[in-house]
């Protein structure tokens, strides 16, 4: 039994295929990596584990159970979290309530929600923040409140969306940081990336993709020399 | 604490007035100021808090209200009774309601509320072997004093505001706001959006019947065209949180206060005061202004409707600091 | 098999009327992205403008169309200008503060029309009111075929605006994409003040038409926003054409709903018609056809 798991996953928008079979695996306390050009497909795949949209074909399964067909608070209540590409803060609250309000998932009460709160900003480095309004904040806090107020919910199995886009060299320092640390706790994580040094450096294992589809799947190093990799992200000239 | 006694001290006010003033007119204005503060906070709840704009509160209130006199006529029990009943069904009403209208995003959720608000008048209207239609009920009072209407009426408005309080500082407080902020943000947080939106609407529903079921029972008739009016009541419950403060506890009540203010200004022609002078004075032009302010209020809501979204959006506790500045300009006009 | 023929007939040349209505509010939903809840209270001001021409300058409805029109777009302007327009960049709580705001205006209008004119029923009735040409034993009232005819004529004119001239194409762009727009060098906010005027006169012209077989008080402004917005809806948000069969669907349904169940009913079945589709049809009639 694999801990996570797609199986032939597709997504169709009329005739255009977003996603087209794709089909991966990935082992409890692994950073799995996702890589592919712009438009590849790789938010979708997400928006599909994550049940933002409904799969057109093939199934899901987490913890040896489907999850394909259940709705997205119910795959965040089985300890699926996940962060938005383009990030959610809820605006007009504070950083502290944006991450209780995620808290009482697992909370029975406000205190304990309060508690969990502090505890995972604390985790994120967000402590000094806490009581600035969500509105206001600089990208880099914004990007760490969206992987906080995932964290609040107590996932198990993390997806993180572009994560480091946006951030300066010391910034994305801190965010690959973090994420190191979220992984040394216990979850496990999904990354889609951009920035080739943050999923380089941190993922075992990565799938490449693009069109929607599976170009090639392996270690950082085997996917970095794949000839086909190269040529969607540099072009054909760069991959002989 | 000390941020309570501004509120202890309104309470005490409120349950000292019919005391200090035994005016009935003045008490009848308090009381129904408290009857807004109820509806108004129910409508706070699922629009202000929840971010699902309603335009019907008068289904729920209508409802309410129509029960309490139906046990009475039809059933010949206690209009008193209402005040459990009619509660319960309104709040068994925001179940068809939200089935249909949560599905809907934004305006479209508003109109839909809008609708189905019309279509309960219309069915109160024509169902006359059950309502008596457009005749209307007419309810033998219990009480000729105003006190105890005025105090159920004040337990009620304080309930509501109390369960305001407790609400919004627990999980679905929170919950509803994340639905308002960001609805897809939310359930990836763990929030079923239908759910949490359903039980918004429910425990407001459950506000403004319970209030519709004690005008019943205060004002001793009800007709269709009252109870589940567009104007006077779904307008209304939005203008007394838009102007009051949008998602601020008291909002309501500040806004309750003001727009009862407003309509019985309109109503009476300045509390009476243009009657008078037109006696005083005898001009016929004074006449006809006393008969056409008395039948402005509509007007002066529409008014204030434009005036509010356009300079006070967040109302009178949801933007202190605009108000001040509006304030201050006049200020400065002047010197 | 006659009422039926009669009813369908009846039921056609309101839809006509009816589907000018829907495009005006289709066009302003399109580009501005608002729900206009004050588009029947415009209808009603221009009713009232022809009323008083007919009445105090004898003019002949139709001959005021020239009139009301131009009167209606320009209040359609201030409107947006002034009202709507501010609204939209402000940053509120509550969500569809624009939404508001036209409740707000259509309630001004209704009561500053009341205050002018109080709340009697007026009626215009034209030597060619009553009367109707009979074909086939059917009756067509000739108001109503007029109406239809002018309706048809402005609807072709309209979409020859939209599909042919420059202004036509910078409104679709800007219905299309605002940003967009924007970055080719249109000037957006001006295309919102002539949209919404637009569809001010749109309607504008429907009630003129309307008028002479209708009936005029300050709150008929508030029944057709309701049809207006079932007609929109029908028709499937944003589809221009999609309002002119909206409409065709409503006339049909409100004439069928009179014949055979009842005049008293005939808002009623609007409403119910409206609930439906919102939770069965949400494209509209569109979403039928799965196009």
């Amino acid at each position: 039994m694999e801990y996570f798991e797609t199986k032939g996953i597709s997504k169709f928008f009329g005739g255009l295929a977003a996603v087209n079979d794709v089909s991966f695996k990935v082992e409890k306390g692994q950073i799995y990596g996702l890589i592919g050009p712009n438009g590849s497909g790789k938010t979708t795949i997400f928006n599909l584990i994550n049940a933002y949209y409904p799969l057109t074909k093939g199934e899901i399964y987490f913890e040896g159970q489907k999850i394909s067909g259940l709705k997205t608070f119910q795959i965040c209540e089985r300890g699926i979290g996940r962060t938005f590409q383009v990030v959610k803060p809820l605006k007009r609250m504070t950083v502290l309530e944006n991450v209780m309000a995620s808290a009482f998932l697992r909370s029975k009460s406000t205190a304990q929600a309060r508690d969990l709160a502090m505890e995972t900003l604390d985790f994120c480095n967000l402590t000094a923040q806490k009581d600035k309004v969500a509105k206001g904040l600089p990208i880099a806090s914004r990007k760490r409140l969206e992987i906080a107020r995932a964290l609040a919910t107590k996932p198990k199995l993390l997806l993180l969306d572009e994560t480091a886009a946006g951030l300066n060299p010391s910034e994305l320092d801190e965010a690959i940081g973090l994420i190191k640390k979220i992984r040394n706790s216990g979850v496990t994580i999904i990354i889609v990336e951009h920035i080739m040094k943050v999923i380089m450096s941190i993922s075992e294992r990565i799938l490449a993709i693009n069109y929607g589809m599976r170009i090639t799947e392996g270690t950082p190093t085997e996917v970095a020399s794949n000839h086909e990799v190269i040529a969607a992200y540099l072009g054909e000239d760069y991959s002989a | 604490m000390s941020q309570y006694y501004g509120r202890l001290l309104l309470l005490v006010v409120l349950v000292a007035f019919p005391w200090l003033i035994g005016d009935p007119y003045y008490q009848h204005l308090i009381i129904l100021f408290l009857l807004w503060v109820a509806i108004g906070s129910g409508w706070n709840l699922i629009s202000g808090y929840t971010g699902q704009i309603l335009f019907g509160a008068g289904a729920f209130f209508g409802l309410g209200a129509y029960t309490a006199a139906l046990l009475m006529h039809k059933l010949e029990i206690s209009a008193w009774w209402g005040l459990a009943l009619g509660p319960v069904l309104s709040g068994l009403l925001a179940f068809p309601f939200g089935w249909i209208c949560f599905r809907l995003r934004g305006p479209y959720f508003a109109l839909a509320t809008l609708a189905l608000n019309e279509i309960m008048r219309y069915i109160a209207t024509i169902w006359e072997s059950l309502t008596e239609g457009m005749v209307g009920i007419l309810l033998m009072q219990t009480f000729v004093s105003k006190l105890p209407y005025y105090y159920i009426a004040l337990a009620i408005a304080t309930g509501c505001i109390v369960t305001m309080e407790l609400l919004m500082r627990s999980r679905l407080g929170y919950y509803f706001v994340s639905i308002r902020e960001d609805q897809e943000a939310a359930e990836s947080m763990g929030i079923s959006s239908v759910y949490y939106k359903m039980v918004s609407l429910t425990i407001a529903a459950i506000m403004m019947g319970l209030a519709g079921a004690l005008y019943t029972n205060y004002m001793g008739f009800i007709d269709p065209r009252v109870v589940f009016a567009l104007f006077d009541i779904s307008i209304m419950a939005v203008l007394v949180v838009l102007v009051g403060g949008v998602a601020t506890i008291y909002g309501p009540v500040v806004g309750a206060f003001i727009m009862v203010a407003l309509w019985e200004l309109f109503r009476s022609g300045g509390f009476g005061s243009l009657a008078s002078l037109s006696k005083a004075t005898g001009w016929p032009f004074m006449l006809t202004v006393t008969k056409y302010v008395s039948e402005a209020h509509i007007l002066s809501f529409g008014i204030l409707v434009v005036l509010v979204i356009r300079y006070l959006p967040n109302g009178v506790m949801g933007d202190p600091a605009k108000l001040r500045k509006v304030f201050l300009f006049w200020k400065r006009q002047a010197t | 098999m006659e009422v039926f023929l009669q009813t369908l007939v009846a039921g056609i040349l309101k839809g006509g009327l009816y589907g000018l209505i829907g495009m005006g509010m289709t066009l302003i939903m399109g580009v501005m992205g608002i729900i206009n809840l004050s588009h029947g209270q415009l209808m009603m001001v221009s009713m009232y403008i022809t009323f008083v021409l007919f009445q105090y300058l004898g003019l002949d409805p139709y001959i005021a169309l020239f009139i009301s029109v131009p009167c209606l777009f320009v209040l359609g302007v201030i409107i947006q200008k002034y009202l709507l327009n501010p609204v939209m960049r402000v940053e509120a709580i509550l969500p569809h503060n624009q939404l508001l705001m036209t409740v707000g205006v259509a309630m001004v209008l209704t009561e500053v029309i009341r205050f002018i004119f109080a709340s009697n029923y007026y009626s215009v009735r034209t030597s060619y009111s009553a009367s109707a040409w009979i074909v086939g034993g059917i009756s067509f009232s000739v108001a109503l075929c007029v109406a239809f005819v002018i309706a048809c004529l402005l609807t072709v004119w309209f979409f020859w605006l939209l599909l042919k001239t420059d202004l036509g194409r910078s409104i679709r762009a800007v219905a299309q994409d605002g940003e967009a727009a924007q970055l080719l060098g249109i000037n957006t906010e001006r295309i919102r003040f002539i949209t919404f005027g637009l569809g001010a006169s749109l309607v504008a012209a429907a009630g003129t038409l309307l008028l002479p077989i209708y009936y005029l008080f300050p709150d008929i402004g508030g029944r057709f926003t309701t049809k207006a917005f079932i007609i929109t809806i029908l028709g499937g948000m944003g589809s221009t054409v999609g309002a002119i069969f909206g409409g065709l669907t409503l006339g049909l349904a409100e004439a069928f709903g009179s014949t055979y169940i009842g005049m008293e009913f005939e808002d009623l079945i609007g409403l119910v018609i409206f609930v439906l589709v919102l939770v069965f049809l949400p494209r509209g009639l569109k979403g039928l056809t799965g196009v």
